[in-house]
C-alpha cells in the first residue's frame, strides 16, 4: 500500500492528489439534503458517495469496533462507514471518509476520533479521513471548504428543509401516490445542474427557487382527511436517519399519521448563535466574532426567504422563525445550554405544540447526555406548561428492539386519536 | 357480543362480554411462546363455547399481540389505553392505575391531566423480574409470597434492573442473609424500580388500583406498594383482565372467525428474523468437533483405595458450589457440581461429612477455597488457604496448556477472562455489574420455554437459521426474543441464537475484543457454560479459532485451588476433622455495627468452635480487633477537608449549597464567596441511602448516572433544612488547567441544575439561582455574578462581589493546593514503606462514599496508598492523546494515566459511574495510555449498588499480578 502523508501527530494528510482519485464516502442523514448537498462537492472536483448501505452487518461492525457504550449514532456512522469498506465496492487505496466534528462539550466531538480507533482495529488504518467542520479544528490541503462552497452548502440546506416540510405536509394527503417524491426528485437534480452552471446560491436565485418549490408542491392534488399530526425531535442523527430511527416516518405513516420534522437550518443557526450567546453570558469580545454574525444575519436572511415562500400558500404551515423559537423557549430552559442540540431541542417541542404538533416522538439514543436535560428532563415542565401536550420519550440503541418502540408509539397516538375524537365530537 | 383477546409476554387472556358489557367468559393460560398455535386454540373453544354467531366483533391487545394481530389482520388495541378505557367503565373514581405484567410495567394516571406511563428497554420490576427471583432463591413465586410475610428487616436491592438486583441478592444469600428478608426486599427493589422508572417525578396518591397478575397473586407485593407509598391501593375484582375488558369494549370490526382460524392455520409462518450462520452443518463436522475436544482431559479415578495424602479444592462460586479432592498425580478422586441453593455453607458440610463417611481413611494434606464465598467457607471449616479466582483458575488452565496466554471463563453469574503475559496475570476483564450472557441466563431462558438446559442447548446444534438476538443485557434479550419469535423463529433457531449472544456478549461487551490475535493463541475455556457444545463452537466460530476445553471445564475453579493447596501444604492441615464436622452448627445474625457514621448492617455467621464470619461490612473495622495503622487514603482526606467548610453567621440570610457533582470540587470557592458576601453558607452532608431515596421520585431520565440522580436529593435535604435560597449555577465551561484541547464540564455536569428546576417542585419555594456562570475567565465572571446576584439581592454591589472574588479564588486554589500537598506526602510515605500506590481516578464526586461505595477504604486495607487524579495531573505537561480532550476533569484522567506509566510502584484504578457516557470514551482512552507503558488497566464500575465482592476480586487479583512482577 501506497505511503500516507501523515502530520506530526499522526494523521493521515488528504492531499490534493487524493482529490483527484479518492472516493469521499459520506455517511447518511438527511436523504433529501444530502442529495443536494453532494452536487455542491461533485462540482468542485470531489468524487463522493452517499452511503445507504443498511442491515444487521452494519450495527454488526458497529458494536464490533466502538466501546458499546458510546451513542448510538456514532455505532452506526462507523459501522455503515466500514460495513462499506467491507463490502469489496471501493478501491481501498482510493478511499477517503468524511466526518462532522462540531466541537461542543458533547461526546460527538469525538466521533471522529472514535473512527479513526476503529477503522485501525479494523485493519484500515490506512484510509484517509476528513473532519469536516466550521471551526478550523483539522486542516486538509485537498479538502478546503470555500467560501463559496460554504455558500452553495447552505443553500443545499435551505432546499432541503423547505422540500422536506413540503413533502411531510402534502404526502400523506395525496391524490396520485408518488408525486410529491417526483417533485423532490425533480428539484434534486435541477439545482445540482444549477450549481453546476455558478447558479442557485445568491439570495435572488435561492429566493426564486424557493418560490418555485412552493409552487410545484402547491399544485398537488390532495384529498382532504383527518390525520394524525405528530411531531419528531430528538438527537440530530436519531431524528432524521431511518438507519438510527427504525424508520419511525415510515411506521408512523403506516399509522396514519401526518409527520412534521423540524428543519436542519435551525440546528445551524443555533450552532452559529451559540458562539454569540457565549459571550452574552461570560464575557469576551464581540468584534473577534464579526464572521460568526455574517453568517448568522446570512443564515437568517435566506431562513426569510423560505418563510415567506411559503407563506405564500395559505394551505402550507410555514416554520416558525429560529428568533420566534428562540423567543419560545425562553424562561423553560437557559440559553446556555448548548450542548449537543441543548435548550433548541426543548424549542422545537415547544414551537410543534404551537403549531398543533402536540403529539411528540422525543427520540435519543440511549443513555443520550443532553438529552437527559433538554429531552427528558424538560417533559414534565412542557406538560406543566401545555397539559394537552402528548410526548413520548423513545430510546434507540443496537438491542432496543422495533416492537417496544412502536408498541409506545401506538400508546402516544392511541391517546392522540381519542384526543382528536373528543375534539371532533365538540 | 363483543371479545378481548390480551396476548401479553406469557399468557393469553380472553374475556367475552354481552351487550350490556358484563363478562360472560373469561380463559387465562400460558402460551408458552407459541402464539399463534395458542391464539388458534383460544379461538376455537371459544366457537365451540361462546360464539355462536358467525361474525363477532372481536380486537386483540397486549406486547406479543401486535404482530399477529397485523399478520391476521385483526384490530389492534393498545394495551395501556385498553387498561384506561376498562377503568374509566369499572372504576370510574380510580385516580391512578399501577399495573404490573409479565415484562411490562405500566402507571396510568387519570386525573389532572392524563398521562400514561410504561417500561421502555428496561423490563426491571416485572413479574419475569419476580419469577428470576423466586428461581434463584429456589422458591415457587407464591413460596416467595408466604416468606416475605415472616421477613423481619430488609435489604437494598438495586432496583433498576433485574440483572443488577440478581448481583445484590447472590452476595448477601452467600453470605448468609435470610430468604424471607431477601424475598420482601425483592418486592420492596420493585415498587423502587415502579416509581423511580415510571412515576418520574408524579407522586402517586388518591384512589390508586392494582391491577396485573403479579399485584393480583402476590399478596406482599401489593403491601409493599401500600408501605412504601404511604397508600391503600386495592385490586380490583377481573383484575387480570382489564386489558381485555378494554380490548372488547373498543372491539367494533365484526371478524369471521371460522375464516380467520382458517387462514391463521394456513399461513405459513414467514421467516423474516435476521439469521446468522449455523452453528454445525452436518452431523459429520459435529462428530469431528466432538472428538477434537474430548483430548482435553484429565483422569477421573476413585477415592475409595487411594491411600496416598490428597488436596480438598472448593469453589464457592455465586451461583453453584464445586468440590473436588484431587491426588498426588493431579487426578481427580471425587468431584461435586451443585447449585448453592443461596447458602452454601450447610451443602459443604455435607459434602465434608459425605466424605469422611465414605472414606473414612482419607488423608486430607492441604485444602483452598476460592470465589465468592471464600471467606465464609474458609472461616467455617479451617480451610487451610484462601486463594483469589483468578489465580486459581490460572492454576488449573495451565495443567491443560501450559503455555496459556488467555483464559475465558461463563459462569452461572459472572464471566470472568484474564490475560496472562510472561507467566503472570496481565489483564482482567469481568463482567461489571451485569451478568446478562452468563450460565443462569441461558438456563433462564430455557425455563421460561419450558426445557431443561441440556436439552434446550442441544436443540441449537443443528438448526439451519441461528436467530440474531444482539448481544446485550437479558433484559433487552427477552424482547429480542419476544420478536424472533414474533417474526417466525423456531426454538431450534432461537436457541442457537441464545448460545451465540451469550458469545458476543463475552466477546464484545466484557472482553472487547474484535480479533482473535487480540485474545491471544493459547485460548482455554472453561466454565460450566462451555460444557454447552453449542456455547463452545459459537465462541470458535465467532473467533475463527481452536480452543481448548477441559473435560472438567465446569470445575477448574475447584480444581485450581486443590492444585494451588497442594503446591502450598503447611506443615499440618488445619482442615476441619471428621469429630468436628459431625457437631458442626451454623448460626446467622444481623446487628448494626455503629463503629463510624456508616453504620453498615452486619451479618453475623458465628459456626460450632467459636469461628466467626462477618460480611456487610465496608471496611474492616468491625473485623479487627486490633487498630490498624492509620491507612494512606486521600479520599478520607478529602472528605475530612470539605467537612471543615461550615456554615458562618452572616447577616444576609442563608444559602444552601447542594453537595452533590461538581460542587465536591468548587464547594470551597462558593463557600468562600458567600461567606464574605456575609451569607450563611450551608451544605448537605454526604449522600446516602436514605437522602437518596428522598429525592428519587423527581428524578425524569431513569438512565442518567447516579451521581446525578443524588442531585435530587440534597436538593430536598437542602428544602428540608428551611435554607431561603439555593445556589446551585449552570456551568457549561469548567476552570482551565492547561492540560486539555478545552475545559468543558460533561453535559450532565454542566445542566443538571436545569434539570432540578424543571422537575423538583419544592424549588419554587425558595430563591433558587441556576443561572449559566463561567469561572474560567475571571473578569467578566466578577461582573456577570454581580447582575445575577443584583436581581435576587438588591444591596449587593460590585466592590462586595470583588472581595468575595478574590478571597474565592484563593480558597479554591488554597483547597487545590492542600489536596495535592497531602497526596505528595501520602506518596512519599508509601515510598519510604514500601508500599504500593494506586491512583483511584474518578471524579470529584467520586469522593463521596454512596458514590464509591468505600472502594478507596477497601482497597487502602489491601495496605496499599490511595491517592485520586487531582494529585498526580499537575505535574503533567500537556501531551497528545488520540481523543479530543477537552473535559476538565477528563484531562486529569489522561494526565495521570501519562504519569503512571513509567512508575514502577504506582499503577491506576479507574472508577466508572454506570451511565457515564463520557466514560465509553476515556476508558479506552486510558486503557491505551496505559497498556502503551504495559501498565495493567483496571476499571470499576459503580452504581447505585455495587457488588464489593467483585470489586475486592479485582483489586486482588491486580496487587497479585503486580507482585508477581516485582
Amino acid at each position: 500500500m501506497e505511503e500516507r502523508l501523515r502530520d506530526k501527530k499522526g494523521r493521515i494528510i488528504f492531499t490534493k492528489e487524493m482529490k483527484q482519485k479518492h472516493t469521499i464516502l459520506i455517511p447518511m442523514m438527511l436523504p433529501i439534503h444530502f442529495g443536494i448537498m453532494k452536487h455542491v462537492f461533485v462540482n468542485e472536483g470531489y468524487r463522493v458517495e452517499l452511503l445507504t448501505n443498511t442491515g444487521p452487518s452494519v450495527i454488526e461492525e458497529g458494536l464490533k469496533y466502538v466501546h458499546n457504550d458510546t451513542c448510538y449514532p456514532a455505532l452506526l456512522v462507523i459501522g455503515q462507514m466500514i460495513d462499506a469498506l467491507n463490502s469489496g465496492k471501493y478501491d481501498l487505496e482510493n478511499t477517503s471518509l468524511i466526518i462532522t466534528q462540531t466541537g461542543g462539550g458533547c461526546r460527538a466531538s469525538n466521533y471522529i476520533h472514535l473512527l479513526r480507533k476503529a477503522l485501525q482495529k479494523a485493519g484500515y488504518g490506512n484510509i484517509p479521513v476528513i473532519s469536516l467542520n466550521l471551526s478550523g479544528l483539522e486542516s486538509n490541503p485537498g479538502f478546503k471548504i470555500t467560501i463559496p462552497m460554504l455558500r452553495k452548502l447552505m443553500s443545499g440546506l435551505i432546499y432541503g428543509d423547505e422540500l422536506m416540510l413540503l413533502n411531510n405536509q402534502l404526502k400523506p394527503y395525496e391524490v396520485k401516490k408518488g408525486a410529491c417524491k417526483d417533485i423532490v426528485d425533480r428539484w434534486t437534480k435541477r439545482l445540482g445542474t444549477d450549481f453546476k452552471n455558478g447558479k442557485g446560491y445568491n439570495v435572488e436565485q435561492i429566493r426564486e427557487n424557493l418560490r418555485g418549490i412552493a409552487k410545484d408542491f402547491s399544485k398537488v392534488k390532495i384529498k382532504k382527511e383527518n390525520k394524525t399530526k405528530v411531531g419528531v425531535v430528538g438527537e440530530i442523527y436519531i431524528k432524521y436517519a431511518s438507519l438510527g430511527n427504525n424508520n419511525l416516518e415510515a411506521f408512523l405513516e403506516s399509522q396514519d399519521c401526518e409527520v412534521m420534522v423540524p428543519g436542519a437550518l435551525s440546528f445551524m443557526l443555533f450552532k452559529v448563535d451559540n458562539r454569540l450567546e457565549d459571550i452574552k453570558l461570560y464575557g469576551g469580545s464581540i468584534i473577534k466574532k464579526n464572521v460568526v454574525k455574517v453568517l448568522l444575519n446570512y443564515l437568517t436572511k435566506i431562513e426569510t426567504e423560505l418563510i415567506s415562500a411559503v407563506s405564500e400558500y395559505p394551505q402550507f404551515l410555514p416554520p416558525s422563525s429560529y428568533q420566534h423559537i428562540k423567543k419560545l423557549v425562553k424562561g423553560v430552559i437557559g440559553y446556555g445550554n448548548k450542548m449537543g442540540e441543548g435548550w433548541l431541542l426543548t424549542a422545537e417541542m415547544l414551537e410543534l405544540i404551537e403549531q398543533g404538533y402536540g403529539n411528540i416522538v422525543c427520540t435519543q439514543p440511549f443513555g443520550c447526555l443532553p438529552n437527559h436535560i433538554c429531552g427528558k428532563g424538560m417533559i414534565r415542565k412542557l406538560k406543566e406548561l401545555h397539559p394537552d401536550s402528548n410526548i413520548v420519550p423513545i430510546d434507540y440503541d443496537p438491542s432496543a428492539t422495533k416492537v417496544n418502540q412502536e408498541n409506545r408509539i401506538k400508546l402516544m397516538l392511541a391517546v392522540a386519536n381519542e384526543k382528536k375524537e373528543t375534539l371532533l365530537k365538540k | 357480543m363483543r371479545i378481548g383477546l390480551d396476548i401479553g409476554s406469557t399468557t393469553i387472556k380472553c374475556v367475552v362480554l354481552d351487550d350490556k358489557d358484563k363478562i360472560i367468559y373469561s380463559s387465562y393460560e400460558r402460551h408458552f411462546s407459541e402464539i399463534t398455535k395458542k391464539l388458534i386454540e383460544v379461538m376455537k373453544k371459544l366457537q365451540k363455547e361462546v360464539v355462536k354467531e358467525k361474525e363477532v366483533c372481536l380486537a386483540i391487545s397486549g406486547s406479543a399481540g401486535m404482530g399477529i394481530a397485523e399478520k391476521a389482520k385483526i384490530p389492534f388495541i393498545q394495551e395501556v389505553w385498553a387498561t384506561r378505557v376498562a377503568v374509566d367503565s369499572l372504576i370510574p373514581d380510580a385516580e391512578t392505575i399501577i399495573e404490573l405484567g409479565g415484562e411490562d410495567a405500566k402507571i396510568l394516571f387519570l386525573k389532572n391531566g392524563m398521562e400514561v406511563r410504561m417500561n421502555g428497554s428496561c423490563a426491571g420490576g416485572t413479574g419475569a423480574f419476580i419469577d428470576q427471583m423466586a428461581t434463584l432463591l429456589k422458591v415457587s413465586v407464591d413460596e416467595l409470597n408466604e416468606l416475605a410475610k415472616t421477613s423481619e428487616r430488609t435489604y437494598v436491592i438495586a432496583s433498576r434492573c433485574g440483572v443488577f438486583a440478581k448481583s445484590d441478592i447472590q452476595p448477601l444469600l452467600n453470605q448468609g442473609a435470610q430468604k424471607n428478608d431477601v424475598a420482601k426486599s425483592i418486592f420492596n427493589a420493585v415498587v423502587n424500580q415502579t416509581v423511580v422508572g415510571l412515576a418520574q417525578g408524579r407522586e402517586i396518591s388518591g384512589k390508586v388500583v392494582y391491577l396485573g397478575g403479579p399485584l393480583t397473586f402476590i399478596s406482599e407485593l401489593r403491601k409493599s406498594f401500600d408501605e412504601i407509598l404511604n397508600i391503600k391501593g386495592v385490586c380490583p375484582e377481573n383484575s387480570l383482565y382489564f386489558v381485555s375488558i378494554g380490548t372488547a369494549m373498543k372491539a367494533t370490526e365484526k371478524i369471521d372467525l371460522t375464516k380467520k382460524i382458517a387462514e391463521l392455520e394456513k399461513a405459513k409462518l414467514t421467516e423474516t428474523f435476521n439469521f446468522i450462520k449455523p452453528l454445525f452443518n452436518s452431523q459429520k463436522e459435529y462428530d469431528e468437533f466432538k472428538a477434537r475436544h474430548d483430548k482435553d482431559y484429565v483422569a477421573i479415578k476413585d477415592l475409595k483405595g487411594y491411600d496416598k495424602p490428597v488436596y480438598i479444592g472448593i469453589d464457592a462460586g455465586s451461583t453453584t458450589i464445586k468440590f473436588v479432592v484431587v491426588s498426588e498425580e493431579e487426578e481427580i478422586l471425587f468431584s461435586s457440581y451443585q447449585s448453592n441453593s443461596g447458602n452454601p455453607v450447610p451443602i459443604i458440610c455435607d459434602l465434608i461429612k459425605e466424605l469422611y463417611e465414605k472414606y473414612p481413611n482419607i488423608k486430607i494434606k492441604s485444602s483452598a477455597v476460592t470465589g465468592y464465598g471464600e471467606e465464609i467457607i474458609k472461616n467455617a471449616f479451617s480451610v487451610d488457604f484462601g486463594v483469589v479466582e483468578t489465580i486459581a483458575h490460572f492454576t488449573a488452565a495451565k495443567k491443560f496448556k501450559p503455555d496459556v496466554d488467555f483464559i475465558i471463563d461463563i459462569g452461572g453469574q459472572d464471566i470472568k477472562c484474564f490475560k496472562i503475559r510472561n507467566g503472570a496475570i496481565d489483564n482482567i476483564f469481568l463482567n461489571e455489574a451485569c451478568s446478562s450472557g452468563c450460565g443462569s441466563f441461558l438456563q433462564t431462558f430455557a425455563n421460561a420455554l419450558g426445557y431443561d438446559i441440556e436439552k434446550f442447548a442441544k436443540l441449537g446444534l443443528f438448526a439451519d437459521k441461528p436467530a440474531d438476538l444482539g448481544s446485550r443485557c437479558t433484559v433487552f434479550m427477552n424482547s429480542s426474543v419476544k420478536q424472533a419469535q414474533k417474526d417466525g423463529a423456531s426454538i431450534e433457531n432461537i436457541s442457537a441464537g441464545l448460545s451465540i449472544s451469550v458469545v458476543k456478549n463475552a466477546l464484545y461487551k466484557v472482553i472487547r475484543a474484535t480479533t482473535k490475535e487480540e485474545l491471544g493463541k493459547n485460548v482455554v475455556v472453561q466454565g460450566g457454560t462451555f460444557y454447552n457444545d453449542a456455547v463452545l463452537r459459537a465462541f470458535e466460530q465467532e473467533l475463527d479459532i481452536d480452543v481448548v476445553r477441559p473435560n472438567i471445564a465446569g470445575i477448574m475453579g475447584a480444581y485450581g485451588a486443590a492444585l494451588y493447596a497442594k503446591k502450598h501444604t503447611k506443615s499440618e492441615s488445619i482442615f476441619i476433622s471428621k469429630e468436628k464436622i459431625e457437631t458442626f452448627t451454623h448460626k446467622v445474625q444481623t446487628v448494626n455495627c455503629g463503629m463510624c457514621s456508616n453504620n453498615c448492617s452486619l451479618t453475623v455467621n458465628t459456626f460450632e468452635g467459636g469461628g466467626k464470619y462477618i460480611s456487610g461490612n465496608r471496611c474492616e473495622r468491625p473485623l479487627k480487633k486490633k487498630t490498624v495503622a492509620q491507612p494512606l487514603n486521600i479520599y478520607a482526606y478529602k472528605q475530612e477537608l470539605l467537612q471543615s467548610y461550615k456554615p458562618v453567621e452572616g447577616t444576609r440570610g442563608t444559602i444552601g449549597i447542594p453537595l452533590a457533582l461538581n460542587m465536591y470540587e468548587l464547594f470551597p470557592f462558593w463557600h468562600t464567596f458567600f461567606t464574605t458576601l456575609g451569607f450563611k453558607v450551608v451544605t448537605t452532608p454526604f449522600s446516602s441511602r436514605e437522602l437518596y431515596l428522598k429525592g428519587q421520585h423527581t428524578i425524569p431520565s431513569d438512565t442518567v448516572c447516579f451521581p446525578a440522580k443524588l442531585v435530587h436529593g440534597h436538593i430536598e435535604e437542602l428544602l428540608s433544612m428551611g435554607v431561603d435560597t439555593i445556589f446551585y449555577p449552570c456551568m457549561t465551561y469548567n476552570l482551565d488547567e492547561g492540560i486539555s484541547d478545552n475545559h468543558y464540564n460533561c453535559p450532565v455536569v454542566a445542566y443538571y441544575p436545569e434539570v432540578i428546576k424543571a422537575n423538583v417542585p419544592g424549588v419554587k419555594n425558595v430563591k433558587f439561582i441556576y443561572d449559566y456562570v463561567g469561572l474560567h475567565r475571571r473578569k467578566d465572571f466578577m461582573r456577570k455574578i454581580t447582575e445575577i446576584l443584583k436581581t435576587n439581592f438588591t444591596d449587593i454591589h460590585l466592590l462586595q462581589v470583588k472581595k468575595a472574588v478574590k478571597a474565592a479564588y484563593k480558597e479554591y486554589y488554597d483547597y487545590r493546593n492542600k489536596v495535592i500537598k497531602k497526596g505528595q506526602e501520602l506518596i512519599e510515605e508509601a515510598r519510604k514503606n514500601n508500599m504500593h500506590i494506586i491512583v483511584l481516578s474518578g471524579r470529584p464526586y467520586h469522593v463521596d462514599p454512596e458514590i464509591n461505595h468505600g472502594i478507596d477504604k477497601l482497597i487502602a486495607n489491601f495496605n496499599v496508598c490511595v491517592v485520586s487524579e487531582d494529585v498526580i495531573s499537575p505535574y503533567v505537561e500537556k501531551f497528545d492523546t488520540t481523543v479530543l480532550n477537552q473535559w476538565t476533569y477528563h484531562a486529569r484522567l489522561y494526565a495521570t494515566a501519562e504519569y503512571v506509566g513509567d512508575k514502577k510502584d504506582m499503577d491506576l484504578v479507574q472508577l466508572v459511574s454506570f451511565g457515564c457516557g463520557v466514560d465509553a470514551i476515556t476508558t479506552d482512552e486510558t486503557r491505551t495510555i496505559l497498556e502503551k507503558n504495559d501498565k495493567i488497566y483496571t476499571q470499576i464500575k459503580i452504581d447505585e449498588i455495587t457488588n464489593l465482592g467483585a470489586v475486592k476480586i479485582r483489586i486482588r487479583s491486580l496487587l497479585a499480578a503486580l507482585e508477581r512482577d516485582n
